[in-house]
């Protein structure tokens, strides 16, 4: 049976939602309709504050705090969600329609055991008894792909891995065999090759149970390989919606295309520093441990000027450790990092002035890394004076001059605060921080991986210029290899404390490869919808780094 | 984890033995010359300061001092030459008693209200029992005692006096102690009710109650089963230290309710500048809240996942 033939469990038509904010209620989706039948997959996409989640939400008859629908109908199977009382709604939600959230390590409540979890939908809806939905919870474990189906229940969630929370997860919404899942996000928080598995064991017990979802994302790539289409959403407004294939092949509108390009950005690789110069920074068979925990064993690289060094490595590889390192956060238990051929002391204590300003730092969470009661020309201000001594009218010249770099207007934000900006612009801020400082040598630790796509590639174009401007050296510590594509000229790819290779981007993104850059490359999603049924036949094959050279397309 | 904690407990009383005796050091006049009163001779002084111990230097009596403590014996009684730990046993059983009392029914009421104010946030339940507590808490002790004595008392239902003998049953005594334990009972509720609700409250907007009420959880089990065991740590820390609370704040209401407690004991020994036993008390009462607090670090450590089940 085609899917146009099954009938419809889901229609929302012309759904309003708003939200309140500075003492107003503002609307923050519009007019929004969808039809979604049994066993199809809807993708919602767009960058944050789109809407979808709040559309996924409403699908279940629910607002957050704050929100409210104020017109429209949701209809699920017959029932108006809008006008059904409460306990209607309330029984419907974990039995007939489930919510799959995006970060698993924060939904899952930390005092109860993953299987007692499980239970709990089952149980409250009477669907089955405790024996029952515990033995249900191991056979659906084990079909989410599990390790140790039968005892990984009994484990407390910070004891389980978060790609396999994500799965415990996934199989918890499935707990009642519900018509309707809600997928918030659900591999956004994961590192790819996790992300894969997650991926494929959503697909299939999606398929299994023939259950219809709706699959919110703001990653085109892997809303390619779940949706059988996709809609598409700009600031609470549909773009536009088409099936899978079609909006791949051939978006209509302006936005959609701009989404679709952001992917396109690749920068040239700088030609190779001369045999003979000194590398602005040199890390030397470092070896290093928090505790009595080894993190980082030898690990040598060297960064020179003007070029771009990315570390990229899943999360625990270490790439972190190794920033704090060369920032004398976390002073080695053997080797030691050169700055200009100069040996550093190891701990940032002991450190001059002079060499503590060559070497700065812009975080992944600009959000948490700006003091929100402090004003811009505070936040910029702050190391102009205390590395350059800069005061009155020359400190205020020299802050402008910062913005004017990072291309905010300096009329309009030096006396803003952090909560006045957004995402993109906070981000901004954070690279005026570290420039204000005049250094050498700048680590970026994930500093595009908390922004929209294309918010992100105006961040890297921004860092590409200053970088040709200044002949700043860069660490960029990431996992997202489309970035790394984007902007590095070297990579240096890491594993469980260790290098697994390094040497320059063309030569990394070209094989053959060592065994585990092979696994890596090979799991970014691409925007082919065949791209993971063709991956997982071939690793089914045994050939682990087969899709390689379509990733380098 | 727990040894260390232990550890730095005894460390806590050690300092504390220390402050108490430094303290009772610094008290001005002398001790001997006090009791015997103006007329004694200089002779009698010297040979009773001798009997006292007063004429060796400071570290040696607080050594001989603390050893004797950690026997169990107190040394006795500056006013009646009895030993201190007799002295001591009745009267703090008594107050432990009065204090378990309050506690059994402070603690469940304080819970309950607290979870109850938590579900029906912002509602005229929840602003009606935050301005009752409120206002119990706001009074001043002894006044709510007379305001109790005024209506119970008065009217006959409960003893104004709460004497209590060994020899009493334990409906007796439960019935003569009624109105200071209920005393005490408005006294701690509000605390722990308001920490309750906020504890509770705070963990609301977290994603896994959220979670939880997309799979269909009805309030009460949320507010219970989601939110409670991750708000027992403050919770657990509050109650603890209004139960220490209950056993070394409770003069006033001792005094008003003429109950013979620990309390009245250390106030009527400091107006017979009976030094010996305000030590002792003193002491004890040090421990009662150290252990306490104690406990309560143990028993929040227990009420988390993460800290008792490793990765």
């Amino acid at each position: 049976m085609s899917d146009d033939e099954k009938p419809v469990l889901l229609t929302i038509r012309d759904l309003c939602i708003e939200g309140y904010a500075d003492e107003t209620w503002l609307e923050i989706v519009k007019d929004v309709s969808l039809d979604l039948r049994r066993g199809e997959v809807l993708g919602l996409i767009g960058e944050s504050g789109a809407g979808k989640s709040t559309i996924g939400l409403a699908a279940m008859g629910f607002t957050r705090d704050g929100c409210r629908i104020s017109g429209g109908t949701i209809t699920f199977d017959g029932i108006d969600l809008r006008a059904a009382p409460v306990t209607e709604r309330r029984a419907l939600r974990g039995k007939r329609i489930a919510y799959v959230a995006q970060s698993a390590a924060a939904s899952f409540n930390p005092a109860h055991k993953l299987i007692d979890q499980y239970s709990e939908g089952p149980l409250i809806h009477h669907v089955m008894g405790r024996k029952e939905a515990e033995n249900d919870a191991v056979e659906l474990y084990r079909r989410m792909r599990l390790p140790n189906p039968e005892e990984i229940g009994f484990r407390y969630p910070h004891q389980v891995s978060g790609g396999q929370l994500q799965r415990a997860m996934t199989a918890m919404a499935m707990a009642c065999r519900p018509d309707l899942i809600i997928f918030d996000e659900p591999t956004t928080a994961l590192d790819v090759t996790t992300q894969i598995e997650v991926l494929a064991a959503i697909r299939d017990i999606v398929e299994q149970f023939d259950t219809a979802a709706i699959y919110i994302t703001h990653d085109l790539a892997v809303v390619a390989q779940m949706a059988d289409k996709i809609k598409v959403l700009l600031r609470g407004e549909e773009v536009e919606e088409a099936d899978t294939r079609t909006m791949l092949a051939d978006p209509k509108q302006d936005y959609t295309k701009t989404l679709w390009a952001v992917r396109s950005l690749q920068r040239d690789e700088q030609p190779p520093a001369g045999a003979g110069e000194t590398p602005v920074v040199s890390v030397r068979d470092v070896t290093a441990a928090y505790g009595d925990v080894p993190v980082l064993y030898e690990v040598s690289f060297d960064i020179h000027a003007r070029r771009t060094v990315a570390v990229v490595g899943e999360s625990g590889s270490g790439k972190s450790t190794a920033a704090r390192v060369i920032t004398g956060l976390l002073p080695p238990l053997s080797g030691e990092v050169q700055f200009n051929g100069e040996t550093l002391p190891a701990d940032y204590r002991r450190r001059s002035k002079d060499q503590l300003r060559q070497a700065q730092m812009i975080y992944q969470m600009a959000d948490t890394a700006l003091n929100p009661k402090q004003r811009i020309r505070e936040i910029v201000g702050r190391p102009v004076e205390f590395y350059l001594g800069l005061r009155g009218k020359a400190l205020e010249a020299r802050i402008r001059e910062l913005l004017h770099l990072i291309e905010l207007e300096p009329d309009d934000f030096i006396d803003r605060l952090p909560s006045e900006l957004s995402g993109g612009q906070k981000q901004r801020i954070g690279i005026a921080r570290a420039l204000a400082a005049e250094p050498q040598f700048i680590i970026c630790d994930e500093v595009t991986s908390a922004l929209d796509q294309l918010v992100a590639e105006g961040i890297l174009r921004l860092l590409d210029r200053l970088q040709s401007e200044f002949k700043l050296a860069y660490m960029f510590i990431t996992h997202d290899l489309a970035t790394v594509r984007a902007i590095a000229d070297e990579v240096v790819v890491m594993k469980e404390g260790r290098i697994i290779e390094k040497g320059g981007k063309t030569e990394m993104f070209t094989p053959p490869h060592d065994p585990y850059t092979e696994l890596l490359l090979s799991s970014v999603p691409e925007m082919d919808p065949d791209w993971l049924d063709h991956l997982l036949a071939e690793r089914a094959a045994g050939r682990a780094g087969a899709g390689v050279k379509s990733a380098d397309a | 984890m727990i040894a260390q904690r232990i550890g730095l407990g005894l460390l806590t009383l050690f300092v504390i033995s220390l402050l108490i005796f430094g303290a009772i050091e610094l008290l001005p006049g002398d001790l001997a010359q006090e009791i015997l009163g103006q007329s004694a001779t200089p002779e009698t002084v010297a040979a009773f300061r001798r009997e006292l111990g007063l004429d060796l230097p400071a570290y040696e009596r607080y050594l001989g001092w603390l050893g004797g403590v950690l026997q169990g014996d107190f040394g006795n009684s500056l006013a009646n030459g009895r030993p201190i730990a007799d002295l001591i046993a009745g009267r703090l059983g008594n107050t432990l008693f009065l204090a378990l009392y309050a506690a059994a029914i402070a603690v469940p009421l304080s819970l309950a209200l607290g979870i109850l104010a938590a579900l029906y946030r912002n509602s005229l339940y929840d602003r009606a029992v935050n301005v009752f507590t409120l206002s119990s808490i706001s009074f001043p002790e002894f006044f709510v005692a007379y305001i109790l004595i005024f209506y119970l008392a008065q009217s006959g239902f409960f003893p104004s006096i709460a004497k209590i003998t060994p020899e009493a049953s334990l409906a007796e005594k439960l019935y003569r102690t009624f109105l200071p334990a209920l005393t005490l009972t408005l006294v701690v509720t509000a605390h722990m009710m308001r920490m309750t609700r906020a504890a509770i409250i705070n963990l609301l907007a977290s994603p896994y109650i959220e979670m939880a009420r997309l799979k269909g959880v009805q309030p009460g089990r949320l507010i219970v089963r989601h939110a409670l065991p991750n708000a027992l740590a403050p919770i657990i820390n509050v109650i603890a230290l209004n139960l220490a609370y209950l056993i070394t704040g409770v003069v006033v209401v001792e005094v008003v309710f003429v109950y013979p407690g620990l309390g009245q004991l250390m106030v009527d020994s400091v107006a017979k500048r009976d030094i010996t036993v305000v030590q002792a008390a003193a002491l004890i009462f040090a421990c009662a809240y150290v252990l306490l607090n104690l406990t309560a670090d143990v028993l929040s450590t227990m009420s988390n996942p993460r800290l008792i089940h490793r990765r």
